[in-house]
């Protein structure tokens, strides 16, 4: 047996025994370079995320919601922040993580690219979005990598704040007018086929999904996260009094699970693709902060140099 | 409660409200992401501080707090002109938020005595976070003013928008007055001087030149606004006045 070899059988005993990997372990270049993608995928996903439901803050039909909304944005901002620490561990810096976003080499999820188009989708997304980011990140808390698992952590607890948050939302609407009541179904139709493209491709078309889970990168395949979540929101819809657009949905009996329709998969990789409704506002929208932001990078980096100078000229 | 108190409390509700409707703009937005969460927050505090004041005048009128942010006109809202003004580019908002934050501390420091119990709790409770976003923003007021050449300039540039909004706050009007003399706030002479002091330190420690002639804007405190007014409230409230009379 070669020394590499042994590192790698080394590595993947740690893991078989659920040992968590710390930032300064040994592990295979391919953990490190899988775990970069999908840490940052979902650092983009949680900063991209902030634009659709930004855009109703100006618009929150009371002070109430506009406090919420306010402060689940900035949440997002936050699950950001922790994710890019995260990444950052595994050797690369912000700076190049941003350029990832920005020049289309790194994804992010493909539902942020759909429009909010009434304050019944804020609702919406908080009910169906965060609730499909919470199926995936409860199963993530027990992910291999440490400074990942306890970023989950964190994130999870607020994530299920702003689903309660989002079902609220739409329950009022749903106990008021039928105007209020249509507005929200509207919102459904549009957001659930979307949510349920978040747990990305079928596990049969998931060409890293065999080896993440051996890594125990991911726990949970990307269908089997995906019926948990249809099983979760149906008795939902039921409270909320909504019909969910998928003639299909049905309990089977023996499986012991609902079953659903088949999604629309040239919809999504249009959408992957740069072909979604949103994907070059949202993609502007980030680029324009950034290059915004630079004189003031620059600033705060030259105000820190200055600020050294003065104090060494003062003890002086 | 007389109209003079309740013109008072709008006027300190309006302000922060509409600086923070300002402020939500930023919201995902912004020029760093530390610096987004940061904004966030002041536009959250503000909002907040807002609300404390449209309930206490609507527990006294026996209406919904949302009646006063999302249903009043123009002419009826209060705010000090400088809070209505765009974000301009980031410098333009750090500097609104500094003039603002200066008159807001000393103001809400002699509000914290105030005979009015309600508003002094609201003051005690709220003179921590000023507190804090007069530290946020005069460090930034330092760091860019102090920073490069282009942020120097941008910074001094943020000035030149925003002193001509910087009278307004000390100058009181009729219900001040009144308001004052029931010791229901403080004394204007000391708020000024207080506030002209911080301000002039922060502005000299940054480099910056206080432009010698300008024009001092105001009326916002009675009513008249500028334009830009009408399309902060064509946005915030848009949802009461499209579908009116629901619950949300
Ligand atoms: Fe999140
Ligand atoms: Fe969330």
């Amino acid at each position: 047996m070669n020394k590499i070899d042994s590192l790698e059988d080394r590595f993947q005993s740690r893991i078989d025994k659920e040992e968590k990997i710390e930032a300064r372990d040994w592990m295979p270049d391919g953990y490190r370079k899988t775990l970069i993608r999908q840490i940052s995928q979902h650092g983009h996903s949680e900063i991209v995320g902030m634009l659709p439901e930004g855009n109703w803050i100006t618009r929150a039909p009371s002070l109430k919601r506009k406090l919420a909304l306010l402060a689940k944005v900035q949440d997002e901002a936050g699950h950001g922040l922790y994710l890019y620490s995260a990444t950052e561990t595994l050797g690369i810096s912000r700076e190049e993580l941003l350029d990832q976003l920005h020049t289309g080499k790194a994804k992010y999820s493909s539902i942020f690219n759909y429009p909010t188009l009434s304050w019944a989708d804020i609702g919406a997304i908080g009910w169906l979005v965060d609730g499909a980011a919470i199926m995936n990140q409860v199963a993530l808390c027990r992910t291999s990598y440490g400074p990942y698992a306890r970023a989950m952590v964190r994130i999870c607890k607020e994530e299920s704040f702003h689903q309660r948050q989002g079902f609220d939302i739409l329950l009022t609407m749903c106990n008021g007018s039928v105007e209020q009541k249509e507005m929200v179904q509207d919102a459904v139709n549009r957001w659930w086929w979307p949510s349920l493209m978040m747990f990305g491709p079928n596990d049969s078309d998931s060409p890293h999904s065999a080896q993440s889970l051996k890594w125990k990168v991911k726990r949970l395949s990307n269908d089997e996260l995906r019926q948990r979540f249809v099983d979760m929101t149906i008795p939902q819809a039921k409270i909320l009094g909504i019909e969910l657009p998928d003639p299909l949905l049905i309990y089977n009996e023996t499986r012991g699970h609902y079953d659903f329709g088949e999604i629309d998969w040239e919809e999504f990789r249009q959408v992957v693709g740069g072909n979604g409704p949103c994907n070059k506002e949202r993609m502007a929208a980030r680029i324009k902060a950034h290059e915004e932001g630079s004189w003031i990078r620059e600033a705060a980096v030259a105000y820190a140099e200055k600020k050294k100078n003065y104090e060494k000229a003062s003890v002086a | 409660m007389e109209d003079q108190l309740k013109e008072f409390i709008l006027m300190m509700a309006d302000s922060s409200m509409i600086l923070g409707q300002r402020l939500g703009e930023w919201c995902g937005h912004g020029p760093v992401l530390e610096q987004d969460i940061a904004i966030t927050n002041i536009a959250l505090d503000l909002i907040g501080e807002a609300r404390n004041y449209y309930r206490y005048l609507a527990d006294v009128e026996g209406i919904n707090e949302d009646e006063y942010p999302m249903k009043r006109d123009v002419r009826k809202f209060r705010n000090v002109l400088l809070t209505e003004q765009p974000n301009g580019n980031w410098a333009d908002t750090i500097m609104r938020q500094f003039i603002f934050d200066c008159y807001h501390y000393y103001h809400l420091e002699g509000m914290t005595e105030s005979s009015d119990a309600r508003l002094s709790a609201i003051a005690k409770k709220t003179i921590k976070e000023s507190s804090y976003h007069l530290s946020f923003s005069g460090e930034w007021v330092i760091r860019l003013g102090d920073g490069t050449e282009e942020s120097h300039q941008k910074m001094q540039a943020g000035l030149e928008n925003m002193i001509t909004y910087y009278d307004e706050l000390f100058l009181p009007v009729q219900y001040e007055i009144f308001c004052r003399s029931k010791n229901i706030c403080g004394d204007f002479n000391l708020i000024k001087k207080n506030a002209s002091a911080k301000f002039n330190s922060v502005i000299h420690e940054a480099t910056l030149t206080i432009p010698e002639m300008y024009h001092a804007r105001k009326g916002g405190k009675s009513g008249l606004h500028s334009e830009h007014l009408g399309f902060i409230l064509a946005d915030m409230q848009f949802m009461q006045r499209a579908y009116p009379g629901l619950t949300w």
